[in-house]
């Protein structure tokens, strides 16, 4: 058996802790110990960007993360996003533009996509494209997403 | 595709790091960004028995400048050094091959130093520091050492770091604003690993190529190579199409690479050249109009 041992992060503004074995991804641990299923294990080798949340700010896989390294951040996850019962532009956009079909990569995408409006007020297409390459979605040939993208960044313009 | 058990430790010294991986030799392994290692993990293709987490050592990151050249240290984080205004005027063949690696998210994790000592023979980081004649720090059982990069890459996800050995920095050589650069690579889809590339520094005095001028290829299937016979081929010539042709043209010789699902080697091989071609091209427009 290895080592055990004590996460504590602030998660969507909630002081959240665990104790887990060394070997418990920071994907398992969101899932698992804290319920926040949002996160998805797509490939679990860092290609498809489906675990994908905000650890300090900055978008990162889950899946190629320890928990144990996880201790003392703070990490926004999908379920975070939003303001009470505001949706977040890039939730906005992905409903008005149908950006989603199955579910399955969106939380991945809308995070990593409100990452790079934080740093890119009007995104270019070919700027939403290079953002969001490392997220794979199966379902929607990426023509939405685009568009759901261009459509938050006006939103995000308009707040 | 979870991993094998192991134990974790995240030591707030060098020292306390050297030791435990000394004292675990070929059963730790050390824990930098983990863009490589936990899918290696998670794959279960390596199975060490204690994780060595070098992210709470305290002095391994950050960029500085000074008389001696540029100085990165492991643990920086591969976006930001992309991003770092010293990174972009003073290693700029370093920032345009970081763009390639992956993609952002993993360049938040991943680190400098990290895919220096991992040596995946198609990782861009080596290839770019091999090409700016990077010379790393090491720090061991035994104290310090530094060693040229082209020593230091002995082949596929092999490197001259001794058991309890860390790479600490990564020292580029001064730039000059006169030299062009370039890195290009090719991969099926964005982000993927390469199946070739090549960096390229370019230097021209008084209309002709002069040193340094270096070519790397990323192709061959043990580690990036200077591509000696095509800047033969270059130095004392005038950087012009023809001149750029005849070295793109030997841009293979002496490279092994692999053939998989992904390309042939001989494909790799046509893909060495041509990138050779494109990057020289593109260095000639940048630095100073020699």
């Amino acid at each position: 058996m290895g080592s055990r041992h004590a996460v504590s992060a602030t998660v969507n503004g909630v002081e959240r802790t665990a104790t887990v074995p060394a070997r418990t991804s920071l994907l398992d641990c969101l899932r698992q110990e804290w319920g926040l299923t949002g996160c998805h294990a797509g490939c679990e080798h860092g290609a498809c960007g489906a675990c994908t949340v905000l650890l300090d700010g900055r978008p990162v896989r889950t899946c190629l993360m320890l928990a144990a390294q996880a201790d003392g951040a703070r990490i926004t996850t999908i379920e975070g996003l939003a303001s009470g019962e505001t949706l977040h532009p890039v939730q906005q956009g992905f409903w008005e533009c149908h950006g989603l079909q199955c579910g399955f990569c969106t939380p991945g995408m809308v995070l990593t996509a409100s990452h790079l409006l934080e740093e890119t007020r009007d995104p270019s297409e070919t700027e939403i494209r290079e953002a969001l390459a490392g997220n794979l979605c199966m379902c929607t040939g990426y023509e939405n997403i685009v568009r759901a993208v261009r459509r938050a960044a006006e939103i995000a313009r308009a707040r | 595709m979870k991993p094998v058990d192991f134990d974790y430790v995240a030591p707030q010294t060098l020292g306390e790091a050297v030791g435990l991986l000394a004292g675990g030799g070929d059963d730790a392994r050390a824990l930098a960004g983990g863009q490589s290692l936990v899918p290696l993990l998670n794959l279960r293709l390596v199975r060490p028995r204690l994780v060595v987490d070098l992210n709470r050592v305290a002095g391994l990151d950050g960029i500085r400048e000074d008389g001696a050249g540029l100085t990165l240290g492991a643990m920086t984080r591969q976006a930001d050094a992309e991003r770092s205004t010293l990174v972009r005027t003073r290693a700029p063949l370093l920032a345009e091959a970081l763009a390639l690696v992956g993609h952002l998210a993993i360049r938040f994790r991943g680190t400098i130093g990290g895919t220096v000592a991992h040596a995946d023979p198609v990782a861009e980081v080596p290839a770019a520091a091999l090409a700016l004649d990077a010379t790393l720090d090491v720090t061991g059982p035994r104290g310090r050492r530094t060693i040229a990069i082209d020593d230091f890459l002995r082949g596929p996800l092999m490197t001259d770091l001794a058991p309890g050995e860390l790479l600490t920095a990564v020292r580029l050589p001064p730039w000059s604003p006169a030299w062009g650069w370039a890195f290009v690579e090719f991969a099926r889809r964005h982000g993927d690993f390469a199946l070739a590339g090549v960096a390229v520094v370019l230097a021209v005095v008084d209309g002709r190529i002069a040193e340094p001028t270096r070519i790397v290829v990323i192709g061959d299937a043990a580690r990036c190579r200077r591509a000696r016979a095509a800047e033969r081929r270059l130095v004392g010539e005038r950087p012009e199409p023809k001149t750029f042709a005849a070295a793109a043209a030997v841009a293979d010789e002496g490279l092994d690479p692999p053939g998989d699902i992904h390309g042939s080697a001989a494909y790799r091989a046509h893909l060495v050249r041509t990138l050779t071609g494109r990057a020289l091209e593109i260095a000639a427009t940048r630095g100073a109009r020699g």
